[in-house]
Parts: C-alpha cells; structure tokens; sequence
C-alpha cells in the first residue's frame, strides 16, 4: 500500500526533505520506521531507534503498534517545544 | 461555549482578541489572558531569532482537543488560542491563550491548564539562532511535570523513545 510520510523540525532537517512517499509492505508504525531504516543510511541514521521520536498516524500521536492503511500519513518528529 | 484555534504568521493584538471573545457574552464576569513573548537568552545563550515550525493539520486539531477538554473540566465559557510561526525576534509576542467564564476561579485555571497543554502536546518546534549558531530547542522535563498537576501523564521531553 502506499503511505505519505511526513517529517518535522530536525528530522526533516537532516533528512532534507519533509515528505516521502512511500509504496509498503508494512502493517505498523514501527515496522514502517524499520522498513524506512533499511533503504539507506540517511534514513537509518535519522531513526535510529532509541532517539527521542515521536510518530503521528493521520495528524494524532501512536503507539508504534499503530495500523497503516492504505493513503494514510504518518509523521515522525522530535519532542514539541511550542508555546 | 465555543472556541476559536489561529495558527498564523502575524502578530495579533490583545485588546482586539480580548474584546472580540467576550462580545456580546454578558454572563462573562472574568476573563484571563496569557501571552508568552521572546527571550533574547535561552539557557545562557543570546537569542537573536526564533523559528517556529508546527504540523499543519494535526496542530489546530491538537489544539482543539485541548480546549475540549477544558470546556469539559472547568466552568468557561469561551476560549482562544492563537500561535504564531515562522522568523520571531526577542521581544515578538508568540502565543495568547484568553479564557471567558462567569468567576475568576475558572478562567484562571483553564488558562494555565491549556498553556501546559499546548506546551507538551501541540506541535510546534521552535529553532534559536543567535552569535553562537543555530539550534532546535530541547524539550523541558519541567513542562511534563506541569501536566502532572492536572492528573495528566505527559512524557513529552523524555530523551528516548516512549514505546
């Protein structure tokens, strides 16, 4: 399926982008990230798993157990600092 | 009951934003603003721009929960959230939080409670650059502790993952 992939602050900024789309096998969250991590060092640096980042599915905070579907968008950011 | 989200560039004006919340609701008998500004130091560092980067889409609908959930916890009776983006510099106003309800009481808390809301929750990421470079600004543990008083786990600033 395919899936948009959003990137914010400085993930997007490492990256040097800030939306991947993505055509998946995947069925979570956490496998996409792996899956991500897989297709080149960029990626597997930017997501390394232990750093502090937070997922998104369709625009709400996930648990990496998070069900992809079909067009859906999943962001992966660092910690907010709004306000 | 009602509540209006901005997400613009813009500065805003508090006397407008204030007047125009309370408009013709003559049960309001308290109402308590907030507006966060720009520091020209950040943990020692001189601060010379501010650069906010949010999530469109997913920060107004964050931030509409939040007032749900204070609409639904404290006795108010309108609400508004205006948060700017893009290039600030010291002194720029960044955010207004404005709270209606008919006691003081209220508004008073709702304020706060929606202010360590926005700050653990909404997203928005805010860059410094000033003589010593540029860099993203670090979470602050003491924002989720915040949270805590409102019966709230937030686990924002935590230096790993949360799964």
């Amino acid at each position: 399926m395919k899936v948009n992939v959003r990137f914010f602050s400085s993930l997007r900024e490492q990256l040097g982008f800030s939306v991947y789309v993505h055509e998946t096998g995947s069925e979570t969250v956490s496998q996409l990230r792996s899956e991500l991590m897989g297709l080149n060092p960029l990626f597997a640096e930017v997501l390394a798993h232990g750093k502090a980042i937070r997922m998104a599915l369709n625009q709400e905070v996930c648990q990496d157990t998070a069900l992809l579907s079909e067009g859906c968008e999943i962001a992966f950011f660092p910690p907010v600092t709004g306000g | 009951m009602s509540w209006e989200v901005r997400i613009q560039t813009g500065d805003f004006d508090l006397s407008h934003e204030i007047a125009q919340l309370r408009s013709g609701q003559f049960q309001v008998g308290a109402v308590c603003a907030f507006v966060g500004t720009v520091r020209d130091r950040n943990s020692g560092d001189q601060v010379a721009t501010l650069e906010l980067e949010h999530y469109p889409g997913m920060t107004e609908k964050s931030i509409e929960q939040m007032m749900h959930d204070a609409h639904n916890r404290f006795d108010i009776i309108s609400s508004k959230v205006i948060h700017r983006v893009g290039v600030l510099n010291p002194s720029d106003q960044i955010v207004l939080v404005a709270v209606t309800s008919a006691h003081r009481g209220e508004s008073f808390q709702a304020c706060e409670f929606l202010m360590d809301y926005l700050k653990t929750q909404a997203p928005f990421w805010k860059k410094e650059s000033g003589p010593q470079g540029s860099h993203w600004v670090d979470a602050r543990i003491s924002d989720d502790q915040a949270m805590a008083k409102w019966g709230i786990v937030s686990q924002n600033a935590l230096p790993n993952e949360l799964n």
